[in-house]
């Protein structure tokens, strides 16, 4: 009945559901379209907020140093600094206690503040805010180095591959399984023994040279499909070059794929760096990583928790946040993806064919 | 299709030889394996040197020395497989022939409970899409996804085991925690179950009450002290795991198939005393293997007795309930063993070890005791590996099943009158579980490789632990072994996954690349 009554209209050809869905998107182009749905993401959203503030918040808290240009932090400590072991307000025997307090004063707590160390301090008396700060940088720096460089070598092989298929497709795949078969791990164990203290910028960047062969399989497949569509033959009649093809036609319909894989890739990659840097391979003092953090500081938990909560909670935060954010992008580039229909949805979709019918 | 597999195996062979050729170099250049003793101010030193460059092979440059590696790799095809020495003068074989049990142990056991937990999980959000159970194990499926692993080593050693023992040695569970534990199992339950306002209300009341009196009861008899069933527990849960099979197997109206899930259940209880004898006196894995078969015979026979038309699903039932029946009849053993292996001086009395594969303290032959003690010790560093790894597997069957559910077969299926029990599981469920399939056999490939980082943290000598050390001492022969046995075993499974796949699925074909 329902739907005899709806294809009795110019609304939307197939069910109720659709009906829904089509209204919404009438009259959208595609990245207003895939805007939207993200928007409507919360978790998406939440995170996105969270992870913009926090690099606000991280890469502003220290000085930075471009060159001979310094740009002050606005944090007073700096990781090098060494002030006091402060016992003052610990419990008894111990030093270097955090003194950040969210407990307000109306229920019995200290108040809010910051205070000297909220983090507190470690072993040696340094302010363990400040070592937290670095440790996010550098981590969220090489999460950030990892995806531009796997994602742009993984795009280019994939989309070579997929595209050319035949003897180019058959080396490039080989390549990649190549790859595959040598772990990240022990590549970054071998080269970080060795070139260790070459620092971060370039553990991120060879870990990247060797993290996109996933990327490079996904985006071939969505190539190989991508290039028998009839626009892609549409545009070959019409005259287009291959480079015009693989740019102005294929690439922006294996975007979302790709987007949705970098997110992923990036939220691996600061785990990569954080386990590397466990075992040794990755960053080493006197750099810090929030790996680097948790390893030194392990057996401290039952004694000193403070300098295992923290750059833990960091690297939770950071990795929760990229993945939310990708599995709120896959939504948004995924076609078939339905959203919960609410009563409301219903309502006002059952409104419109009702006013559609009377037209 | 023969013609296929030869191909993919003469791929096979020439990514080994390059990857491997590239590793040794790259390993070779990484550092000096003599570096220790060239600086050493030990008279033997020189000496020590000189035998190190005659075992490894030290004074042939590195790709030269790659053939010599690969000459004694070559001879595994006539049987005498040669990894060379390590930098301790022993066999890498036989260093590797001890490490490959432990790490199987570690991570096989993890990756079988990250498989059945995610994959039901994963089902069940799917099939509860966008209720607030989906959400909330959404939610917790990407915490995992980003949780270091060291990180939650260090909470569990502090949780689960400092903490469980001080609270075994005197197992009261606070009021507080009963009643949170109640409330959060009420919750967890009314959410899976879900329905109208009021059914899930009732749901949430009966499960907490529920929870709260049996861990009342827990606690008032110090059951953590000395755990175990009994009987008349093991045939409750007998009884329930009839009822369960039988659902999921071929549905409750099957009252062949039910009546015979029954006997077995009965049989279980019949049986329970002449087990605990068994289990005191002949205690071996013998002896379980034996009981195993005699399960599976048994409910052979009783299938087969009340099928009437349809033996095979009938029968299928009654072995998968013994089955089960047999494992929480095992479980009860254990449980019984728990006091005494407590009580021991090697354990006294704090049971959960935060590391270490085995207790050395322990005196060895008996059965039970060093059988448990090898799975406590493997509690924490499972439970480790399964938080981590269970979450891919929820996200990938909830997608898959939802895909399956979209299709059109299922609407069919649905529309020509099938029970949803039989849509799920007949139709929709194997359909799942095709691609899941060669996710598993590329995820059992990996096993061997181990887990770098949780054998580090725990305290574990297994693959990882020797690749950690052959990266850290230039212990070229080790590392070349370890990558080599990985490496290969991966190029396999994804050769098997791809064979299964189409072995599984005929729309797909292999054999025009």
């Amino acid at each position: 009945m329902f739907k005899k009554k709806v294809n009795s209209t110019s609304a939307p050809q197939d069910g109720g559901e659709n009906a829904i869905f089509n209204k919404e998107t009438q009259g959208l182009s595609q990245g207003q379209i895939v805007l939207r749905r993200f928007v409507r993401h919360r978790g998406a959203m939440t995170s996105l907020f969270v992870i913009l503030g926090m690099m606000l918040f991280v890469f502003t808290a220290l000085d930075q140093k471009f060159g001979s240009l310094k740009i002050p932090g606005w944090w007073h400590y700096t990781t090098e600094d060494l002030p006091d072991l402060r016992s003052i307000g610990c419990k008894e025997g111990l030093v270097g206690c955090p003194t950040l307090s969210i407990k307000p004063t109306f229920l019995g707590g200290t108040g809010v503040h910051l205070g000297e160390h909220p983090f507190g301090q470690d072993d040696i008396g340094r302010d363990y805010f400040a070592l937290v700060m670095r440790g996010a940088q550098r981590s969220m720096m090489v999460m950030f180095v990892i995806g531009a460089i796997g994602g742009a070598i993984g795009t280019v092989v994939g989309a070579i591959s997929g595209f050319s298929r035949g003897w180019i497709d058959a080396i490039l795949m080989r390549l990649t399984d190549f790859i595959i078969t040598i772990p990240v791990i022990i590549i970054g164990s071998v080269v970080g023994y060795h070139f260790g203290n070459l620092g971060v910028g370039f553990l991120a960047i060879y870990l990247g040279l060797f993290s996109w062969t996933g990327l490079s399989r996904l985006v071939r497949g969505e190539f190989l499909t991508l290039r028998e569509r009839e626009f892609v033959d549409a545009a070959r009649v019409a005259g287009a070059s291959n480079r015009r093809i693989i740019f102005k036609h294929i690439l922006p319909n294996a975007v979302g794929v790709i987007i949705v894989s970098v997110t992923l890739l990036m939220s691996g990659a600061i785990l990569l760096e954080t386990a590397l840097s466990y075992l040794g391979f990755g960053v080493v003092a006197p750099d810090v990583s929030l790996g680097l953090l948790i390893s030194n500081y392990q057996d401290s938990f039952t004694t000193r928790p403070w300098l295992f909560w923290y750059p833990g909670l960091f690297i939770i935060t950071i990795a929760l946040s990229i993945n939310f954010i990708g599995d709120g992008l896959r939504d948004a580039f995924d076609p078939r993806q339905r959203r919960r229909i609410t009563k409301k949805d219903r309502q006002s979709a059952k409104a419109v064919t009702r006013t559609g019918v009377q037209k | 299709m023969l013609a296929y597999i030869l191909r993919r195996f003469g791929i096979l062979a020439v990514i080994l030889f390059g990857s491997s050729f590239i590793l040794f170099n790259l390993a070779a250049l990484s550092g000096d394996p003599l570096e220790g003793l060239r600086t050493s101010t030990d008279p033997s030193a020189h000496r020590q040197m000189m035998v190190l460059i005659n075992t490894l092979q030290l004074d042939v440059p590195p790709p030269l020395r790659y053939f010599l590696w690969l000459k004694g790799i070559l001879a595994g095809f006539t049987g005498h497989i040669d990894f060379g020495m390590t930098r301790d003068s022993q066999l890498v074989s036989s260093t590797i022939a001890t490490a490959i049990p432990t790490t199987v142990r570690l991570v096989f056991f993890a990756t079988i409970t990250a498989i059945v937990l995610g994959i039901t999980i994963g089902i069940v959000t799917a099939l509860r899409q966008y209720s607030r159970f989906d959400y909330a194990m959404t939610f917790i499926a990407f915490l995992m996804f980003s949780l270091p692993i060291f990180w939650v080593a260090v909470l569990l050693k502090e949780f689960l085991a400092i903490q469980f023992n001080n609270f075994l040695a005197n197992p009261q569970i606070p009021i507080t925690w009963i009643i949170g534990m109640s409330i959060a199992s009420g919750i967890v339950w009314a959410a899976i179950l879900s329905g109208d306002r009021r059914r899930v209300w009732q749901i949430f009341g009966g499960v907490t009450l529920l929870t709260a009196a049996l861990l009342t009861y827990l606690s008032i008899t110090s059951w953590f002290a000395k755990p175990g069933f009994g009987p008349a527990v093991s045939f409750i849960l007998a009884i329930g795991i009839a009822y369960g099979i039988t659902q999921l197997s071929v549905g409750l109206s099957n009252r062949d198939a039910l009546r015979s899930a029954q006997t077995m259940a009965v049989i279980s209880l019949i049986l329970y005393f002449p087990n605990q004898y068994l289990f005191d006196h002949y205690a071996s894995p013998l002896l379980i293997a034996i009981q195993l078969l005699v399960t599976f015979a048994i409910a052979a026979a009783v299938g087969t007795y009340f099928a009437k038309i349809d033996r095979t699903p009938t029968i299928r039932t009654a072995m998968l309930t013994g089955f089960f029946i047999g494992f929480i009849t095992l479980i009860d053993r254990f449980m019984h063993t728990w006091n005494p292996y407590m009580s021991t001086d090697a354990v006294n009395f704090r049971p959960v070890p935060t590391t270490g594969q085995a207790n050395p303290l322990l005196e060895p032959g008996n059965f039970w005791f060093s059988t448990l003690d090898i799975l406590v010790h493997m509690f924490l560093p499972t439970i480790a590996l399964t938080l981590i790894s269970f979450a891919g597997y929820i996200r990938y069957s909830r997608g898959t099943l939802l895909d399956v559910l979209n299709q059109d077969y299922i609407r069919t299926a649905r529309a020509k009158g099938l029970n949803e029990r039989t849509v799920i599981m007949r139709h929709a469920f194997r359909n799942t579980m095709i691609p899941l399939t060669t996710i598993m056999v590329v995820d059992f490939a990996g096993i061997i490789g181990g887990a770098i980082i949780t054998e580090r943290v725990f305290g574990w000598i297994g693959m990882g632990t020797l690749f950690n050390r052959a990266v850290t001492s230039f212990d070229l022969n080790l590392l070349m072994a370890v990558f080599f046995i990985t490496a290969t075993l991966s190029l396999l499974a994804n050769l098997v996954a791809d064979l299964l796949y189409s072995a599984l699925d005929p729309r797909i074909r292999t054999g025009k690349g």
